[in-house]
C-alpha cells in the first residue's frame, strides 16, 4: 500500500539518501551474514574442502557422490520426509483443534490458552531432557502410566521403530505457537456469519466446514509452509534426544549435514548437502503456493464477487 | 452462540485431557527434581516425594559453573535484544515510510532470506567468524543481531505502514530533521510491536542451542542451554540435578511469557495479514 508521495523540492535531495541510511544496517548484515556465506557455500560445494589442508576443485563430484555413492544420504532424506509427513498434518490438526477449543464460549478458557501455549516458550534442550526422562524405558513414567491401563509400552528411545514417534510427540509439545495463530484468526471471523448460518439451519459441523475453514485458508497455507520448512530442518531434538540413533533410525537430514561438516570435516560435501535441501525447500514452497490458488480464499477476492 | 450443558461438559473434559499433555511433563520434572536418589529410580515411580529435597537445587547449581552459564545467557539475550530493537526499528522505518529506488526489490530480497535453511550458511559463517577471531567468544551470537532480522523487520514494517502519512509531514514543516522524526515521533509509537519483538527475541536466544554449540568451546563461555546439555551428556544418570537445572533454565522464559502474554497473543497473527 504505497501512498502517493507529496513532493517538496527542498527535501528532495535529502530524502533521496536518507532512506538508504535507515536500511543500511540490514544491507550490511545481508551482505556479510547472508549473501556472502550463501555464495561461499555454493562455491565450496564444488570443492573437496577438508578442515585443514588444501581445498581442491572437484566440479560436481560432491553431488555425484551424494546421489550415487552415499546410501546415508537417501536414508536421511527418507527419514526426514517421513517425519515431516507425520508431523506436519498432526501438528496442523492439533493446532486447529486446540484453537477451536479455546474459542469456545465457556468460562476459564483463557487459562487453557495459557496452558497450551506454555511449552512453546521452552524449547530445545529443556524439551529433550524432560521428554527423555518421561520416555526412559527403565524408569520412565510414561510406560508406568500405560501399564496401569494394561498397555505394555515400547522401549521408546531404544527401539528403532519408536524413536521417531518420540521425536514427533516431543516436537508437538510446542504446537502452541501455531494454535495461537489459528486462534486469533478464528476470533476475527464476524459472528454474524455464524448467526446467519444457524438461522438457515446449519449445524456446528456444517458451519465449521462452510465458514471457519474457508475463512482461515490463508492462515492454513502460512502454517503448512512454515511447518514443512521447520520439519525438514529439525536438528536440535534429534541431536539431544536420540543423537540420530538407535541404529540411525532418527538420523535426520539436518544431522547428516551437521555431522558431515563438524564431525567428518567434509566442508565441501556438507555444503553440497545443504544446498540440495535448500533447493528442495524452494521447490516445495513453490508447489504449495501454486496449489494454493485452488484451495485458498482471500477476502479481497471474495468481495470482488467470486472465488476462482 | 448458545451453549448447552452437555456441550460444556464435553468441552471442559477435552480441555482438561489436553492440559495433561502440556502440563504433566513440567510437573514430572519438578517432582523428580525434589526427590531423593532412591525415590527417583524407584519403580513403580513415586508421585509425591516423602520429604521434598529443595536442597537439590542448590547442590546442582554448585556442581557445575551454572552461575557463569546463566550470566553468559543473560549477556547474549540482553545484547541481542538491544541490537534487534535498534536495527529493526531503523530498517523497518526506512522501508515503511519512504519511497526510494529498488525499494520493492530490496524488500522482496529481505523476505526471501527467511527461506534460507540455516545449514546452508552455517559453514561459511563459522569460517568467517573464525577469520574475525570470534570463535569461542560470545560475539558470533550477539553481533548479527545489530543488523536486523527479516521476520522482525517485516513485523514492524506492517505496523508502520498503517500510520497516516500526515504525521511526519507536520513535523517536517516544523523543521524537524528526518532522524528526529524517527526518534521523537515514531519510536514511541512503536512501543507495542517493539515489545513483541523483544519478547520473541528473548525466547529465541535464551533457548538457542545450535549457535552456542558451534561457536563456543570453553565451559567459561557456555550459555545455559549448552551448559545444561553438556552436563546431561556427561552425567546422564544424575537425573535429579539435571531436572533441577532444567527447571532453572525454564524459569526466565516463563516469567517473560507471563508478563508479555498479551503482546504475544495479539502479535503472532498480525504478521500474516
Amino acid at each position: 500500500m504505497l501512498k502517493k508521495k507529496e513532493k517538496k523540492p527542498s527535501f528532495a535531495l535529502v530524502r533521496k539518501r536518507v532512506p538508504y541510511l535507515f536500511i543500511l544496517p540490514w544491507i550490511i548484515g545481508f551482505l556479510v551474514f547472508t549473501l556472502g556465506p550463501l555464495v561461499s557455500s555454493l562455491i565450496m560445494s564444488l570443492f573437496d574442502w577438508p578442515i585443514t589442508g588444501e581445498a581442491k576443485f572437484i566440479g560436481l563430484n560432491n553431488f555425484t557422490k551424494m546421489f550415487t555413492a552415499d546410501p546415508q544420504f537417501y536414508d536421511s532424506l527418507v527419514i526426514t520426509f517421513k517425519f515431516a509427513a507425520i508431523f506436519v498434518p498432526l501438528n496442523l490438526i492439533a493446532a486447529l483443534v486446540l484453537a477451536l477449543l479455546i474459542t469456545q464460549p465457556v468460562k476459564g478458557v483463557k487459562i487453557f490458552r495459557t496452558i497450551f501455549y506454555l511449552p512453546a516458550v521452552v524449547s530445545g534442550v529443556a524439551v529433550s531432557i524432560i521428554w527423555g526422562w518421561i520416555f526412559n524405558s527403565e524408569f520412565g513414567v510414561l510406560n508406568y502410566l500405560l501399564s496401569l491401563i494394561g498397555i505394555e509400552g515400547p522401549s521408546w528411545l531404544i527401539d528403532p521403530k519408536w524413536a521417531i514417534v518420540t521425536i514427533v510427540i516431543a516436537s508437538a509439545w510446542g504446537v502452541g505457537t501455531m494454535m495461537l495463530i489459528f486462534y486469533t484468526d478464528i476470533k476475527g471471523i464476524p459472528p454474524e456469519l455464524y448467526e446467519a448460518a444457524s438461522i438457515d439451519g446449519a449445524g456446528p459441523l456444517r458451519q465449521f466446514f462452510s465458514i471457519t475453514i474457508p475463512t482461515i485458508t490463508p492462515t492454513i497455507l502460512f502454517n503448512v509452509i512454515t511447518s514443512v520448512i521447520a520439519a525438514l530442518q529439525q536438528l536440535t531434538l534429534v541431536l539431544l534426544l536420540t543423537g540420530g540413533g538407535p541404529l540411525k533410525s532418527t538420523y535426520f537430514y539436518g544431522l547428516f549435514v551437521y555431522n558431515n561438516a563438524f564431525k567428518h570435516h567434509q566442508l565441501g560435501y556438507a555444503s553440497a548437502n545443504a544446498w540440495f535441501m535448500f533447493i528442495i525447500i524452494l521447490i516445495l514452497t513453490m508447489i504449495i503456493f501454486k496449489s494454493s490458488s485452488t484451495w485458498v480464499f482471500y477476502e479481497a477476492e471474495m468481495k470482488k464477487g467470486g472465488k476462482k | 452462540m448458545r451453549i448447552t450443558k452437555s456441550h460444556k461438559i464435553i468441552v471442559y473434559s477435552i480441555l482438561v485431557i489436553f492440559s495433561l499433555y502440556f502440563l504433566f511433563p513440567f510437573a514430572w520434572a519438578l517432582i523428580t527434581a525434589l526427590k531423593t536418589e532412591g525415590e527417583a529410580f524407584s519403580f513403580p515411580p513415586k508421585f509425591i516425594p516423602d520429604v521434598p529435597q529443595f536442597g537439590n537445587f542448590i547442590e546442582a547449581w554448585k556442581s557445575q559453573p551454572f552461575g557463569t552459564y546463566f550470566k553468559n545467557s543473560v549477556i547474549v539475550t540482553v545484547m541481542t535484544t538491544i541490537g534487534q530493537i535498534i536495527s529493526c526499528s531503523l530498517v523497518a522505518y526506512g522501508f515503511a515510510r519512504y519511497d526510494f529506488k529498488y525499494k520493492n526489490t530490496l524488500f522482496i530480497l529481505l523476505l526471501s532470506t527467511m527461506m534460507i535453511p540455516w545449514d546452508v550458511t552455517m559453514i561459511p559463517l563459522y569460517m568467517e567468524f573464525n577469520l574475525f577471531g570470534w570463535i569461542n567468544t560470545l560475539k558470533p551470537l550477539i553481533v548479527p543481531a545489530f543488523f536486523g532480522s527479516a521476520y522482525n523487520i517485516f513485523l514492524l514494517r506492517q505496523f508502520l505502514m498503517n500510520i497516516p502519512k500526515d504525521l511526519e509531514s507536520a513535523a517536517r514543516i516544523d523543521g524537524a530533521n528526518e532522524f528526529q522524526i524517527f526518534y521523537k515521533i515514531f519510536l514511541p509509537i512503536m512501543k507495542g510491536p517493539l515489545t513483541l519483538i523483544a519478547v520473541l527475541n528473548i525466547l529465541l536466544v535464551w533457548n538457542d542451542y545450535l549457535g552456542p554449540l558451534i561457536y563456543l568451546n570453553d565451559q567459561s563461555k557456555y550459555t545455559m542451554a549448552l551448559g545444561l546439555a553438556s552436563f546431561q551428556g556427561v552425567h546422564e544418570l544424575q537425573i535429579i540435578p539435571i531436572m533441577a537445572m532444567t527447571l532453572v533454565m525454564i524459569i526466565p522464559p516463563v516469567i517473560v511469557f507471563a508478563f508479555a502474554q498479551k503482546y504475544i497473543v495479539e502479535g503472532v497473527s498480525g504478521s500474516i495479514k
